[in-house]
Parts: C-alpha cells; structure tokens; sequence
C-alpha cells in the first residue's frame, strides 16, 4: 500500500534520512520506532508531503507521491496526525472534528463519520461544544486522531500518540488505535514507547541516525538484543 | 460647552467606525499571512478614487457604487497578491514581516505618485442631494452621511465575524491562523487561504475609501496616516480579535475628537501615536486581544 524506496531528506544542510526504505501493507499496524532525533517524524512529513524528500521515490497505491502537494495527500486517503495533536484550540471540539472532513468526499458523509468517531472516543462527544483549548492532554490527542478519521483515511500516520500521557492513559490510547486498526485503517505509528508499541504493532522498523537499522515483527525485536538493551532498559548482565 | 463636547465625542464616534473598519482589514490579513501590507491605506485611497470617478464621471450614487468599489479592489488586492507578495509566503515570520514591509512601502509609494501623477493632488469629495442632511438629538448635530456610513462599515465587519465563525472556509482560515501544518493535513491549500484573506483586506479597505470619500474628503496622499492609524488601532483592538478591533477604532476616534477638543487639533495625530506606543508597553496583546496559549 505504502513503500518508501531509498529516500534521503534534509532540513537545509542538516541531512535526516538516509536511504530510508520500508513498506506498509494494506490492514496492517506497523511501528517506525527510534530514539528522539532518529527521523520518525521526518519520515512521517516525508509521507504526507510536508517536506520534499531530496531524492528517493514514495509509492501509495502505486502512484508516486513525491511532488505531491501536501494538501492534497488527504485526498488520497492518507491522513497524519502531527506530534502533540496540535489541534485548534480556539475552536470548540466539534468544530475541530467538522474541519476533519474538509475535503468534499468526507464532507458529505461527516454526519456519518462523526458519529463513528464518538462512538470509538465517547469522551469527545461529552465534550463536543467545549474550547478544544480546555481540553487535557490525553484528550487532545484523542481529538487529534478523531480529526484525523473525519477524512475517512485508508491509511493513518500517528506521530508519538502516547507522549506525555499518564501510563493508564497510554494502555487506553493503545487500545483505541487497535479498534481503529481493526475497523479496516492501516496505521503506521511512530513511537519512543517502544516497548508498547512493539507489543501493539504486527510488524516494526527500527530507526536510528536517520538510517533503518533493525525490522521484524513486533515480537521478534522485543526478544532483538541490542534492542532490549538499548531500548528498553535491559541487559543480561 | 458640554454640547460641543459631545458633538465632538458623536464626531469622533463616527470616525472611529471607518478607522475601524479599514483596521479590520489590515488586522485579517495580517492575522493569517503574516504580511505586513503598509500600503494599505493606498488601496482605502484607490476605494475612495473608485467612488469618487463613479459619481463624477456617471452620476453613480457613492452608496450604490459601493460594491463597484469592493469588486475593484478584490481584483486590485488579487493582481498585487500574486505579483508581490505570492512568492513570500515560505518565508519564516519575521523575514515575511520585514520583505512585505518594504514591498508594501514600495507599493505605496508607486499607487501614491501615479494617483499624484493622473488625478492631481487635489482634494476631492462627493456631494450628493443628501450630503447635507442632518438630523439633531438633544443640540448634537448627526450627519446622515456619517451615520449610514457607521453603519455600513458596522455590518460589513458583522459579515466578516460571522463568515470566520460560521462558514467552512471562514473556519479554514481560522485554522491556519492557528497551525498552518495542521491546516495543511486537512486538505486546506494554504495558498488559497492567504489570497483569500488579502483580498478580503484589500476589499475592506475599499469600502472604507468608498464611504471616506462621501462623508469627508480623499486625496492621493492619504494612505500613510491611514495605514498608520489602521496599525494603531490593530495593536490597541489586539490580534486576533475582529470586534475588538473594530471597538479600537472607535476608541481611537474617541481619542482623538477628545484631545482636539481638550489640547488642540494640533495634537490629534500625535495622540494615536502615543496610545500606540503605551499599549505597546503596557498592555502588547491588546485591549481585548487573546493572551498566548
């Protein structure tokens, strides 16, 4: 569904990613996981047109997307959800999900759609006419990824969905992607909660210095050496 | 005595409804582009031009031209946006700040000689059969000219805040103001957005010209101190906020019918200038601007 084929990226002279190439298939749940710096958003902006790759081909469906402008990657079905949510906080919770679905085929089925995303996250209807602004930190992000399913997207990118939550929060967060997953979105998730999200996701790709250093499935690499290690705190001493 | 006193305060009330109206505009387009455009107070001139030629040259009623003159200046604001001001907007904030300032103050200078150049640097205002009706409550005199020009400017600011609350691409605008990425991901070309608020300025800026040039008088050197009061009031009403704006405006007004009355009308360019600056000081988010965060 997905496939990123050798791409560098640079932010000016500051090299990001090099030969990046790993692929997402249609359904799955799969985590691109690295230390802070590694390139997981980068590779995430990559994706959805915010920053140009400097060369290196992205398929989606076998159309190329590298000169894609980045507004209209929603229309192809792919839709990311950016670091922190980032969503309006001047504008009320339903606000926020209506602007979810602003491209015209979500438009017309939003009714629809929204009710689906109150059903998976009840949370935000109790909240639907309060300031997004006002909202806690767990909840952002669950309006942030709500927004992000108003597009009726195939595949969803989440940028560290579990940053700054309290360990309950995470688990329930997890939980929420995995219904989304099993509803028929494909999700690549980045995460520095590697333990959890190796455990959440099918399969996985390890991403270090801007290079993939490591893929398999989820629990392949949670049994992976270096990775435990360097990860998650372990070592056999 | 306390009769012209509120004479003055009614005539700056009514002022204050055009500073506020051409603020607005600056304000929106500032808001969402980040550019700094000072030749403002030029396409309020070229609004008032617009008016006056209409009514000159074909007898057109100042008030019925009105939508001629906002037409005309979307056209003028989309020709300037794409020939100047397109190309700045991947810049970072302050490099858009400072490129758009100078472009604006080149652009200014340009419309201010060509309007020297073909129009003469006479002052020039409409006269209709109504100019001279007044209507008096309690000894203060209320120009119907000036009346109906608050109130016009009042609606279109209205029809402004209800288009960014209401409608989806008012909400799209808004949605950029706050995280042009965010933005971006929900499928909103940015581009568009940008064009779409300059116009929006330009065209607030023309009506305000329009009703300049019927309840007082244009000439081709105008702009400067409107784009300057029109600052003025953006910094006093705060960011952000399009009523708050708009009731800047109205201070401003108020501001300075009082020291003309009190010092001298000597002192009335000076006072906006002063405001500014302690608002600055004192209160930089405005006086109903939001506070970050």
């Amino acid at each position: 569904m997905l496939k990123l084929d050798n791409i560098n990226a640079a932010y000016g002279d500051l090299q990001a990613l090099w030969d990046v190439s790993f692929q997402v298939n249609e359904g799955e749940l799969v985590a691109l996981v690295g230390p802070n710096g590694a390139g997981k958003t980068t590779t995430l902006r990559i994706i959805s047109g915010l920053l140009r790759p400097i060369s290196g081909h992205i398929e989606f469906d076998g159309r190329p997307l590298e000169r894609h402008a980045a507004h209209k990657t929603v229309e192809l079905g792919i839709s990311q959800v950016l670091e922190g949510g980032k969503v309006f906080t001047t504008m009320s919770v339903q606000e926020n999900l209506e602007l979810g679905a602003f491209i015209g085929r979500a438009r017309q089925v939003k009714d629809e759609t929204l009710k689906r995303v109150y059903k998976i996250f009840p949370r935000l209807e109790e909240r639907k006419t309060q300031r997004a602004g006002t909202l806690s930190g767990g909840e952002r992000q669950m309006l942030a990824i709500g927004r992000a399913l108003m597009s009726k997207p195939r595949l969803l990118l989440l940028d560290e969905p579990s940053f700054g939550l309290a360990p309950i929060l995470v688990e329930q967060m997890f939980e929420m992607i995995k219904e989304i997953n099993q509803q028929g979105v494909t999700v690549l998730l980045v995460e520095q909660n590697v333990r959890a999200a190796l455990e959440l996701t099918h399969r996985a790709y390890v991403l270090e210095n801007g290079r993939i250093v490591g893929q398999g499935t989820g629990s392949d690499l949670l049994s992976f050496e270096s990775i435990r290690s360097a990860y998650l705190g372990e070592c056999d001493a | 005595m306390l009769e012209t006193l509120a004479q003055n305060l009614v005539f700056g009330i009514l002022m204050g409804a055009l500073y506020g109206l051409a603020a607005v505009g600056l304000s929106l387009v500032f808001g969402v582009t980040k550019f700094l455009n000072v030749a403002h107070g030029e396409l309020l001139m070229l609004g008032g031009y617009a008016s006056f030629w209409l009514f000159t040259l074909w007898s057109v009623d100042p008030f019925v031209s009105l939508p001629a003159a906002i037409v005309f200046l979307l056209v003028l604001g989309a020709i300037f946006y794409k020939l100047l001001f397109a190309r700045m907007v991947k810049l970072n904030e302050g490099e858009k700040i400072q490129t758009t300032l100078l472009i604006g103050f080149g652009l200014s200078l340009i419309l201010q000689n060509l309007a020297l150049r073909f129009w003469t640097a006479d002052t020039r205002s409409i006269t209709t059969w109504y100019s001279g009706a007044v209507f008096a409550f309690a000894g203060v005199r209320f120009p119907l000219v000036r009346v109906a020009s608050m109130v016009i400017a009042f609606v279109v600011v209205v029809a402004l805040q209800l288009f960014l609350q209401r409608t989806y691409t008012g909400k799209a605008l808004r949605a950029t103001v706050e995280n042009w990425e965010a933005a971006t991901l929900m499928g909103i070309d940015i581009q568009r957005v940008y064009l779409l608020s300059f116009v929006i300025g330009a065209a607030m800026a023309g009506v305000a010209g329009a009703l300049v040039s019927v309840g007082y008088s244009i000439e081709p050197t105008m702009g400067m101190s409107w784009t300057l009061k029109s600052l003025v009031v953006m910094v006093l009403g705060g960011l952000g906020s399009i009523t708050g704006t708009f009731v800047g405006g109205i201070l401003l007004g108020l501001t300075e019918s009082a020291t003309g009355f009190f010092l001298s009308l000597t002192y009335k360019e000076v006072v906006g200038l002063v405001l500014f600056i302690l608002i600055l000081i004192f209160k930089p988010q405005g006086l109903f601007g939001a506070k970050e965060g």
